[in-house]
């Protein structure tokens, strides 16, 4: 290793940026694009996208084959998962459960490609910085939780419609401390979007520094702490997709129904 | 860590990637895992029918073969009473038969033996003539003994 190990750090921890108010690589701002996260992001978007598009197309209802069997395992999962909790009739819950599951577990399993493989590749490339796992970036996991935030506000009002006002003002304390209850219920909705997001963000950012300080112990030594917690690490990949779905699905489904 | 554009960039993403498993991918996966359940639950369903409608089959077959079986041994206890009412019938018929022939044949000797006595007679009375005439010729005439052999003719 020639680097020093806080360059080491450093360098693995940096985006590889595109600032849109110039269009050339560099930070902007608020303004910038994280390139490696989009791009990573969207590919990971396309793959699971066509892969599923491509076993829908040549669905059959006979003896279904090994691909279709893992997609509507897939399915069957997030259909029973959601119908357990949610009991609306929106029929966009479930395949948003499942995109949000799919899209964030294949997003971890980068994190299990060795740190410096990709990163090494884009350096011979002519790329300094390109940080391969999408969810270690708080952008990526932000937009998502976001968006189940602006679902959770849409389906209160449309659903509750005028009863919101009514749960608003009078739950968990009764009407008469109406200010607490407001702030309560502002305080529950608004930590909603962070929990999600910065605990995903969270296990795989730490996941991924774990790495790159495995990556730092001299090269004969990194087989057993690398091996361990990269097995260990599949868990958290799968345990941290699982919770972000669940989660959504618990907060929309409480969303639909009134406390 | 800083937030920046990328999260606008994520968002369409995102909801892109949304839309486009809801529209085209969730639904006909799952209406053909339904079809699917719907077809096994059917096939399931069927395969109880049929069971059943074999185990019904099964009875009617045993019961035709039992009334088959009755059947036949009426059949065969019939024929055999009949066969014994034949053979008795046929043995009454050959008995009377030989009576018959016995009683026939037995006119016929009756009959011949008649005629042989007849015929006896007749050869043994000519015999008789002849003898006597032989013995008469020489001391009787013959009127006389044919008057004598008429009366001895008639008395025999």
């Amino acid at each position: 290793m020639s680097q020093l190990p806080g360059n080491y750090i450093e360098h693995h921890l940096e985006h590889l940026q595109l600032n849109l108010n110039t269009f050339t690589m560099g930070n902007g701002g608020f303004w910038t694009l994280n390139l490696d996260t989009f791009i990573v992001g969207l590919i990971t978007a396309l793959l699971i996208g066509g892969l599923f598009r491509y076993v829908a197309v040549n669905m059959t209802v006979g003896v279904p084959g090994c691909l279709q069997n893992f997609v509507e395992a897939c399915i069957g999962f997030v259909d029973r998962t959601v119908r357990d909790t949610y009991h609306g009739k929106s029929q966009l819950i479930a395949p948003l459960a499942l995109t949000l599951f799919l899209w964030i577990f294949l997003m971890n399993t980068l994190d299990l490609l060795p740190v410096d493989f990709i990163p090494s590749l884009m350096q011979m490339m002519g790329v300094q910085h390109f940080k391969i796992v999408p969810t270690a970036d708080p952008n990526m996991t932000f937009s998502m939780s976001i968006t189940v935030f602006c679902l959770i506000l849409f389906y209160n009002f449309t659903v509750k419609g005028w009863h919101l006002g009514k749960e608003v003002l009078t739950k968990p304390f009764g009407p008469w401390l109406f200010p607490v209850n407001i702030f309560f219920r502002l305080l529950e909705e608004l930590v909603k979007p962070f929990s999600l997001a910065l605990r995903l963000f969270g296990n795989m950012f730490a996941g991924e520094l774990i790495f790159v300080l495995i990556a730092m112990l001299p090269w004969w030594s990194q087989w057993l702490p690398g091996g361990i917690w990269a097995i260990f690490h599949i868990l958290i990949i799968t345990v941290q997709a699982f919770i972000f779905m669940m989660l959504t699905i618990v907060y929309l489904s409480m969303a639909h129904d009134s406390h | 860590m800083e937030i920046n554009a990328t999260l606008i960039g994520q968002l369409i993403t995102f909801a892109i990637l949304v839309w486009f498993i809801m529209k085209y991918v969730w639904p006909p996966i799952s209406k053909a895992m339904q079809e699917r359940e719907k077809n096994i639950a059917a096939g399931l369903e069927a395969a109880e029918r049929s069971k059943r409608e074999l185990d019904a089959a099964q009875h009617k077959a045993i019961s035709i073969i039992h009334d088959a079986k009755r059947d036949a041994s009426h059949v065969v206890e019939s024929a055999h009473k009949r066969s014994v009412q034949i053979l008795e019938e046929a043995k009454d018929a050959a008995r009377e038969e030989g009576n018959r022939l016995i009683a026939h044949a037995k006119n016929e000797i009756e009959r011949e033996v008649t005629q042989a006595k007849d015929v006896l007679r007749k050869q043994l009375s000519q015999l008789a003539v002849q003898g006597a005439e032989k013995i008469i010729k020489h001391n009787l005439d013959a009127a006389k003994q044919k008057a004598l052999l008429d009366e001895f003719v008639a008395e025999l």
